[in-house]
């Protein structure tokens, strides 16, 4: 009874650190083919396209939710200390270090991820890769390599976006409808928000968020069961790992870069 | 979706991409020259600007008519040259105004006060000229005075005039390291007087 739980246990820790394993050797195999982007540049556009592009809408959305409710929330606290002016310090340094990488990371895992896990996983189901390696194509190259590239490039812009929107949506109601003063809500976080320790420290996190999402999203597609169950689970594997992948790597990052 | 549009809106998203950072890193560092507000300079002498930082408001009555534009160190005089831009609109401050400099609530944020002086302070003159004179002047009080005969005429501050009435920003250590020196002498001084009478008993 105790060596059957036991051997379990030990079956289980082994298929983790065999996936582990295959996704490093995927990984490795992506980055092998850094070269053939060149030669294929609007495979990387598209990719760009289809990652990038179409997540910008709820991306922009949604930063001006959380920017405006960060003023609403933010004002209702500091007002009472009587310090609203530093409205935009809290908004600005909420967004840049934290919201903006962490949310736009779990959005863009559960808009672009999804869909890459989908579009690899049924391309694998329906023998497409088979097929790509048949006419001496390396699929790794010709399919996963753009969409890889492709994510870890416009996450940090979409963060990027996301900060920028959120922060514009946080004066939209501290300033514009709670009355804080337009050059405080400006001058103070000019003041306090330093460019390398806070705005290049959530773009190194948003980098990061980007290669672990994309990363996990491509393997999940590419290691699928090629039925149209093993695709679906794919898929809800991608958007569970990689938002907790984000959320604990957002604690260590954090931890490494302001816990001092 | 032909290739064409799909490069279009990747160039359009890599740009807002781009401005966006663009934009975080112009918050930072204080190169919001966009602001292309109509108005003009004047400039203020303190001993201690601390606290005062570039686009802190300046008020006249509690409204603001402008906005600081510049804080540096005059090392000729040794003192804080804060340069603020007033808006154009406002253009009848008194040239014998005296500025201050203010807390806004218990740990605010410093804005510059202005006080309004009695209007036309052209008796004073000479005494500002002798003043001018006698303290140097730097860079900017060398166009100040050129203004300053002009200001006399007028009776207002305009581009390039400098306000002679000025008081420091209030900081808390300084203030308590004051009170408790004059409460150690007061105490030593009462101790002093204290003793001979405890020795005449």
């Amino acid at each position: 009874m105790i060596l059957a739980t036991l051997q379990h246990l030990g079956q289980r820790g082994m298929q983790v650190f065999e996936r582990l394993g295959r996704a490093s050797i995927l990984l490795s195999r992506i980055f092998g083919g850094i070269h053939t982007l060149v030669p294929r540049f609007s495979l990387f556009i598209h990719q760009i396209h289809s990652v990038g592009v179409l997540s910008l809408v709820i991306i922009v959305v949604s930063g001006v939710f959380v920017g405006m409710v960060l003023g609403l929330q933010g004002y209702n606290t500091l007002v009472d200390f009587g310090a609203e002016e530093s409205l935009g310090v809290v908004v600005s340094l909420s967004l840049v270090r934290e919201l903006g990488p962490v949310v736009s990371a779990l959005l863009f895992a559960g808009r672009a991820g999804s869909a890459l896990t989908a579009e690899i996983g049924l391309m694998k189901a329906t023998e497409q890769l088979s097929a790509m390696e048949m006419m001496a194509v390396d699929p790794v190259h010709r399919v996963l390599a753009p969409r890889f590239f492709a994510g870890l490039f416009s996450m940090p812009l979409l963060a990027a976006i996301f900060s920028a929107v959120g922060v514009l949506g946080g004066f939209f109601v501290g300033v514009g409808l709670l009355g804080v003063d337009d050059g405080a809500y400006w001058s103070q976080m000019q003041a306090k928000v330093d460019l390398y320790d806070d705005i290049m420290n959530g773009v190194i996190k948003s980098i990061a968020f980007g290669w672990v999402v994309t990363w996990i999203a491509v393997f999940e597609g590419y290691d699928a069961v090629p039925t149209s169950e093993g695709v679906s689970r794919a898929t809800t594997r991608t958007v569970v790992y990689s938002s907790l992948a984000v959320l604990g790597l957002d604690f260590i990052l954090t931890a490494l870069m302001f816990g001092d | 979706m032909t290739t064409r549009t799909t490069e279009i809106w990747v160039g359009i998203f890599v740009a807002a991409g781009l401005a966006s950072l663009f934009m975080l890193a112009m918050k930072v560092s204080n190169l919001s020259a966009f602001s292309g507000d109509e108005g003009y300079t004047i400039y203020a002498r303190f001993e201690d600007a601390s606290g005062l930082k570039v686009r802190s408001p300046v008020t006249m009555g509690g409204v603001r008519i402008g906005r600081v534009t510049d804080i540096r160190f005059d090392p000729q005089q040794l003192v804080a040259m804060v340069t603020m831009r007033i808006e154009k609109q406002y253009d009848t401050l008194p040239v014998d105004s005296s500025a201050s400099i203010y807390t806004a609530g218990l740990l605010g944020e410093k804005y510059i006060g202005l006080e309004p002086g009695a209007g036309g302070g052209c008796e004073d003159a000479d005494l500002e000229a002798e003043l001018e004179a006698e303290l140097g002047g730097g860079g900017p009080a060398d166009a100040g005075a050129a203004a300053d005969a002009a200001d006399c005429q007028s009776g207002y501050l305009r581009e390039g005039s400098v306000i002679k009435l000025t008081q420091d920003s209030l900081v808390l250590e300084k203030l308590i390291g004051q009170f408790v020196s004059q409460f150690l002498t007061s105490k030593e001084e009462g101790g002093g007087d204290a003793a001979p009478q405890g020795a005449a008993q």
